[in-house]
């Protein structure tokens, strides 16, 4: 059996990433993705889990995020019977947590400042005279 | 409901690697797997606050908490850490035990609050914070206020402080930020020398594990002013 590499960023915390801790920037969201390798993994379907986290996502994130990461059938909407609508969320399941980026750069849209994700760790360290 | 048994847990958390070289300044000591497994096993069995939960562990480390809940069948396990080198053992952890429910973001999580979108996305917040009291005084509630702004209304964090800090956490924590708070169980550290200024070979160290969480007149104002966020 092969090593494979486990750890990866997926568009579910990308969800939450912001650069608006830089100083100057007042939104820096959601942020831009440069992915060099993105990696498509299985992952068991929890239909209850996903249901509850999709109010506290911001959907229109989600697609933009999924686009940049070359993905096509990405609902553009959250359809009023999330919570029970299978085919929704066995999609968002896939968007949200089987598809990664294990290297690249997260893109603060507004300043371009670059945030290295290596090995699937994003790095948001900032400098001191960044903030 | 998980129905791993505590000591099978404990057994699993033993062989996760720890810090080889501990930086005194991030007060880095690891979670052993006693105290985790049974801090842990706690959250799962009495509040039912592990399975399928949405969890952040703070100050992750070398990932002893996130790892365990990840165990107990976690939905889904973020862990936050500012050093590099502990998410690096953390990394070879999780692929070690082949988890892949937990994630790794690096950052400042005393900085963190700035970044808003983590606010009230994490059912259960799991975390073993510097305790303040070396250079760093304050960090703890530091972890902790950011702790609290991550949980949903109806979620709860745990975590882990010295006893003899206790009453001033109880203090801030009730008085100031009028939240309430539990000491759920006393845990014995022993913690083994690792830093040049402990002249000992060990230290008997004293923790709460405490559970703080948004009071019910608290959750249902809330409720009224938080919008829904998929349509923003």
């Amino acid at each position: 059996m092969f090593f494979t590499k486990l750890l990866k960023m997926n568009l579910f915390t990308h969800n939450m990433l912001t650069s608006n801790i830089i100083k100057g920037v007042t939104k820096g969201y959601p942020l831009g993705i440069e992915a060099t390798e993105v990696k498509t993994s299985e992952r068991e379907f929890n239909p209850d889990f996903i249901g509850r986290m999709i109010p506290r996502l911001e959907w229109p994130a989600v697609v933009e995020g999924a686009k940049m990461l070359g993905q096509d059938a990405v609902p553009e909407e959250v359809p009023s019977d999330y919570e029970t609508n299978e085919e929704f969320l066995k999609q968002a399941h896939r968007l949200l947590l089987e598809v990664t980026v294990q290297e690249g750069n997260l893109i603060c849209p507004e300043s371009g400042r670059k945030f290295p994700i290596t090995n699937g760790i994003a790095n948001m360290l900032l400098k001191e005279d960044e903030t | 409901m998980a129905c791993m048994k505590l000591q099978k847990l404990q057994g699993y958390l033993e062989d996760v690697d720890i810090f080889e070289n501990p930086k005194i300044l991030l007060e880095q000591y690891h979670t052993s797997p006693e105290i985790a497994a049974q801090m842990i096993y706690l959250i799962a069995f009495n509040d039912d606050n592990i399975q399928d939960k949405c969890i952040a562990d703070l100050g992750c480390g070398c990932g002893m908490l996130g790892i365990a809940a990840c165990m107990m069948e976690c939905g889904q396990c973020v862990g936050f850490d500012i050093d590099e080198d502990a998410l690096a053992i953390c990394r070879y952890n999780l692929e070690e035990k082949e988890i892949e429910n937990m994630e790794l973001v690096q950052c400042d999580v005393t900085k963190m609050e700035l970044g808003t979108k983590w606010n009230e996305k994490f059912d259960t917040v799991i975390m073993n914070p510097p305790f303040g009291t070396k250079k760093n005084a304050g960090l703890d509630l530091l972890f902790l206020r950011q702790a609290i702004a991550m949980t949903t209304s109806t979620g709860a964090v745990y975590s882990l402080h010295k006893t003899s800090t206790r009453k001033h956490i109880e203090k801030v924590v009730r008085d100031s930020w009028e939240l309430d708070i539990t000491v759920v169980a006393e845990l014995h550290f022993e913690l083994p020398k690792k830093y040049m200024c402990h002249k000992k070979a060990s230290v008997d160290i004293y923790v709460d594990l405490i559970k703080v969480t948004k009071p019910e007149k608290k959750r249902s104002k809330e409720k009224v002013t938080k919008k829904h966020l998929m349509s923003s």
